[in-house]
């Protein structure tokens, strides 16, 4: 276990600097430059994690974002623990804790590995089938099975890192790092673009940057030399932008790309102390450049997923980038020539390569004649059939492949391995291709899935090998040739190019390689992470699912955090042989966002705590917070709610506002409700058509109420409306409904009726509102506005006066919502507290006393006014609320109007409004409980609580109601049926206190 | 997320606007002479097309004005942005 399989030869990784790091609690050391997977394997650990559902031992695989085996927890803080993370992809700090997840006691003795023996059992659908009956049972399997579900824990505190959100515009975006992206990015800017690199790693070059075999040339220099003098030209063009560490998540219609930016993931906990850990870059791009590569594929045969077992292309990636040996008995088992590039890496680290197995008759190219020069024994058309060892591959056996591939022949042979390479082949990453609305095409050669020309969504092109070049002089040619058309330039540095490089001469591929064993004892992963297989797929075929998007489904094949990027190809591949399609008529499942997880953190940015939405106070908020007020949440307003005094309840405190107000003065901070201010010669006009009621004689001075309804009748605001000059309305709109409102009349204004004059200015914010009602506010507002005169002749209800309270303007309406005497005092907000200031002094030897909205919602029920959103929900006519009167029937048109009369609004068994006394007076209603006539089953409902109080002024439980044909009931009993009793109600008048409108003028 | 051309604003990121469905469906002059089902047409009855779809549009983080939009809902492309009172200028 302690061996160091590290080679002592490399310029990418730091060797003279030591990390210390913890995997399970172990204390063990890398290097920097190292990722958790190299320095893990650098310590000989192959063993990383158990699989989903068999909990079998997992090993590292690959060496990127492709992997699905090595995601372990990182760190135990239950604020910053982060869970699913690639031991591929995270770079190696100083202090770093890995965990292993989905394993019990420990990754070495893991007791789900019983799973692994119960597999017969568990096939494809295995949870669906089982658990559906008796349904009765469902929620006591249901603790088990979620106990069981999910890889990894998720942080329990709220995250304390910082994340950010920035835009970015640039004329050209290129994604992907590698000689394709590099060669892309050097000819936009050199062309002046302005042009944005992005790259997933900490370093540019993709895997030319480790090309060291001579058998790659460019312009007589080994691939990786040139390269990165093309990569140091690069860096000094002005209007590049290179973005490493940077993962596209997500490419959208219009050139629209989220891309995630690492910045202190790869650094120790105590240098990120106050750094943004991960930034969202918005990007708008005028043109794409996908560079995205592409990743190799594994091979499917039984028990191919035994630690040890990694893709030919990372075990050269381990050793030519990270000097490390992912093993010193190996062995590679392929269908292409990619292996081959491994075994002479291997070879010149002094690995000697036992055999390579390759499934080809005849793979005859540059690269395989330099292996058998160098003495490595291929077995050309065989195939390996199984793989032993449980926590580490120990040995593997190889057959003979029939001609047709569908079957092994001859002797079996048994070779011993501590790391076997697979190859597979290639698929292009062209997963932003599609998230854009591009199409594929197959390719049947090599059998792989490419951008279709023809079908490309937006000014975007696919190059290199995310567009299907795999052989480098293929990449370097054609992407030069295609950004030249792409970018329209008319030269380019590159075009005489001299490129030497081996050339694959042989293509063979078997989805899935035949065994000596039949199929049911066979163990083929197909996805390694859900432990899906071969099998399971065609179970699925077999039990009738046809749609891939239900294969995929029903077997969780391409599931998992990896999103299936390793072999989803195959499963597709397997779908087509047993059915007996072509891939290409068959197609891909679909590929969604993001590519790779997004922390939640990236996703919100700021916008958290107090920036996760506005908080809108009113002039006044700063006195109801001295004084102690509890706040209520209305739209983005915040109101007071109620304001306790020594202790007291909401109940009780509500009980002492609301006496107060109507036995001396209550007053109320109402400057959240909407104003609309209205001017314009055709504004009588635009009132008559927008509310229910007739506006064209009120005079100037007056106020009147407003029912403002839908097209489909139903009312949608109310609010009392003044004139203040001819062709000049201030309006008052709910609180929450301000803004719909405005955007709903500026909507008939500009669409329907742009013949009237009439503008429409906001103004909620400009004027703050305060109510003063009771029967003493007469007295109090002589006390501030002495030269006012307050007589019932001059300053009637439902009335206005422009005047004066020391030198500020401020426009008084005597208008009611309580059913008081009362008068509404509206100035300037910058005056406001002043003034409410002002009315309290005064007020002081009335016990005048501030209301909150409970208060308000009290005294207007005790009236039977109601709410908009409260009372009514969208469904009811001015009808339904017994509002007729409010209806303008002379009018010929105002909105909503003609629904007023549809079969459906005169049905005269809708829910109407009505008011409900309980028998007991003592006993308070539930807001939203429901009315029933009879508690005989089936019991009809015949409509719900809307509004419920315990009136102090009646000293009685009063409630408002809507009740199927409640108009006609007035006097029935009810009943309202709740948990533990059942209350025995009568409807009742919607008006409970002051039924002759008195007290308004006393 | 797309890009409009307001046509009083020029282009502007989609998160500025606000759909307010299928263009050209006229409020009835005279809806006190239309027949339950007429008016119900008006009321309820909008299409909804794969392909170009004539929609409403308000800029309702900019000028707030309210214009016609030609947009293809199968990708999202934008073929005309014409003011309102104006014929589609395509079909």
């Amino acid at each position: 276990m302690s061996k160091n399989l590290r080679i002592n030869k490399n310029k990418f990784i730091d060797q003279t600097a030591r990390i210390l790091f913890k995997f399970n609690g172990k204390k063990l050391y890398g290097h920097k430059g190292d990722t958790l997977a190299s320095a893990l394997l650098a310590n000989n650990i192959h063993l990383v994690g158990r699989s989903f559902k068999y909990h079998r031992p997992r090993g590292i695989m690959t060496c990127g974002s492709e992997e699905p085996n090595a995601i372990v927890q990182i760190g135990n803080d239950p604020a910053l623990t982060d869970p699913n993370v690639r031991a591929t992809e995270i770079e190696l700090y100083d202090g770093l804790e890995a965990f292993s997840q989905n394993c019990w006691p420990s990754v070495n003795f893991d007791i789900g590995g019983i799973n692994n023996f119960l597999s017969p059992l568990l096939p494809a659908g295995f949870y669906y089938k089982t658990f559906m009956w008796p349904a009765s049972f469902w929620e006591k399997y249901e603790f088990f099975i979620r106990h069981s579900a999910g890889l990894g824990k998720s942080p329990n505190k709220p995250d304390l890192d910082l994340y950010d959100h920035q835009y970015a515009h640039c004329d050209v975006l290129v994604i992907g790092g590698g000689i394709s992206g590099i060669l892309s990015a050097k000819l936009s800017a050199e062309k002046g673009l302005n042009t944005i690199l992005v790259d997933d790693k900490n370093n540019l070059g993709g895997s030319t940057l480790y090309q060291d075999d001579n058998a790659f040339k460019i312009n007589n220099e080994n691939s990786n030399i040139w390269l990165n003098k093309q990569i140091e030209d690069l860096k000094k063009l002005p209007n590049l932008t290179i973005k490493k560490r940077t993962s596209v998540a997500a490419f959208h219609a219009y050139n629209y790309l989220l891309a995630r930016e690492n910045l202190t993931d790869h650094l120790s906990l105590h240098e990120r102390k106050n750094k943004i850990r991960q930034r969202l870059w918005k990007i708008r791009a005028k043109k794409v450049v996908i560079a995205t590569g592409a990743i190799e594929r594994p091979l499917i045969f039984s028990n191919n997923d035994r630690p040890g077992i990694i893709l030919s292309s990372s075990i050269k990636k381990y050793i030519d980038y990270y000097g490390v040996k992912t093993g010193e008995n190996v062995s590679l088992f392929t269908n292409n020539d990619s292996a081959y590039e491994a075994a002479i890496s291997l070879n010149k680290s002094g690995v000697k390569v036992k055999v390579i197995i390759d499934i080809r008759e005849n793979p005859n190219s540059v690269l395989t004649e330099k292996i058998e020069k160098a003495g490595i024994k291929i077995l050309k058309g065989y195939t390996v059939i199984d793989t032993n060892g449980y926590k580490r591959i120990k040995s593997f056996d190889v057959k003979k492949l029939s001609k047709d591939g569908g079957s092994v022949v001859g002797e079996k042979i048994t070779y011993t391995c501590d790391c076997l390479g697979i190859s597979g082949g290639w698929t292009p990453m062209v997963h932003l291709f599609t998230q854009s609305g591009g199409k594929l095409k197959f390719r049947n050669s090599d059998n792989v899935f490419i951008p279709d020309e023809n079908k490309i969504p937006s000014e975007q092109i696919s190059v290199g090998s995310s567009n299907g070049d795999f052989e480098l002089d293929d990449v370097v040619n054609n992407t030069i040739k295609s950004i030249m058309v792409f970018l329209k330039l008319d030269k380019s540095n590159y075009e005489q190019l001299n490129i030497e490089c081996s050339k694959e001469k042989q293509k063979r591929n078997i989805w899935l390689l035949p065994s000596d064993k039949p199929m049911s004892k066979t163990k083929p992963f197909l996805d390694f992470q859900n432990d899906s297989t071969a099998k399971d797929v065609k179970l699925a075929l077999r039990e009738g699912f046809k749609s891939i998007e239900h294969v995929k489904r029903y077997t969780t094949t391409g599931m998992g955090t990896d999103q299936g990027k390793l072999s989803n190809m195959h499963a597709l591949g397997i779908i087509a042989d047993t059915t007996g399609t072509n891939m290409g008529e068959l197609g891909t499942t679909t590929f969604r966002p993001p590519y790779t997880p997004l922390t939640f953190g990236a996703i919100v940015g700021r916008n958290v705590g107090e920036f996760f939405d506005h908080t809108r106070r009113t002039a006044i908020h700063n006195w109801h917070v001295e004084n102690k007020a509890e706040f209520e949440n209305v739209g983005q307003w915040k109101r007071p709610w109620y304001f306790p005094k020594n202790g007291e309840t909401m109940n009780q405190a509500v009980q002492r506002e609301s006496k107060a107000a109507r036995e001396s003065a209550g007053i109320l901070d109402a400057s959240t409700l909407g104003k609309i201010d209205l001017q314009g010669e055709d504004a009588s006009e635009f009132l008559n058509r927008v509310y229910t009621n007739a506006w064209s004689k009120l005079a100037i001075g007056k106020c009147r109420y407003g029912l403002m309804l839908n097209e489909d009748g139903m009312v949608y605001d109310d609010g009392v409306t003044t004139r203040l000059g001819e062709n000049h309305y201030i309006m008052t709109t709910t609180t929450g409904g301000a803004a719909n409102v405005l955007t709903k009349l500026e909507d008939y204004l500009q669409t329907e009726w742009p013949d009237l004059n009439v503008y429409l200015t906001s103004v909620t914010d400009q004027y703050s509102t305060m109510s003063i009602c009771g029967p003493n506010s007469k007295k109090i507002i002589k006390k501030i506005i002495p030269n006012l005169d307050l007589s019932d002749d001059n300053f009637p209800h439902m009335s206005f006066k422009n005047s004066k309270i020391d030198n500020v303007n401020c426009r008084i309406m005597r208008i009611s919502f309580t059913g008081e005497h009362s008068y509404e005092i509206n100035v300037q907000s910058n005056f406001a507290l002043n003034v409410w200031e002002k009315c309290m002094e005064a007020g002081k030897e009335f016990n005048i006393t501030p209301y909150g909205t409970e208060t308000m919602h009290l005294l207007r029920a005790e009236k039977g006014f109601i709410i908009t959103g409260q009372d009514t929900d969208g469904t009811l006519t001015p009808s339904d609320l017994q509002m007729d009167w409010i209806i303008g029937k002379k009018k010929y048109d105002f909105i909503g109007k003609r629904s007023l009369y549809r079969s459906d609004t005169i049905r005269e068994d809708r829910k109407q409004f009505i008011g409900l006394l309980t028998d007991d007076p003592k006993e308070v209603l539930e807001e939203g409980a429901q009315l029933v006539e009879s508690l005989e089953k089936p019991i009809e409902m015949l409509g719900h609580v809307t509004s419920s109080y315990f009136s102090p002024n009646l000293n009685k439980s009063i409630a408002l109601a809507v009740v199927k044909s409640g108009k006609k009931l007035k006097g029935k009993k009810l009943i309202v049926p709740m948990e533990n009793k059942n209350i025995n109600v009568t409807i009742t008048d919607t008006v409970f206190y002051d039924k002759e409108n008195k007290r308004l003028n006393a | 997320m797309f890009l409009i051309n307001c046509p009083y604003c020029g282009e502007r990121d989609q998160s500025e606007f606000s759909c307010g469905g299928e263009a050209h469906i006229e409020r009835p002059k005279q809806p006190t002479e239309l027949s339950d089902d007429q008016w119900a047409e008006y009321l309820f009855m909008r299409k909804n097309v794969k392909g170009i779809q004539f929609e409403r549009w308000n800029h309702i983080h900019g000028c707030r004005k309210w214009f016609n939009v030609a947009r293809d809902t199968s990708n999202d492309k934008i073929h005309a942005v014409y003011k309102m009172g104006e014929r589609p200028p395509i079909k």
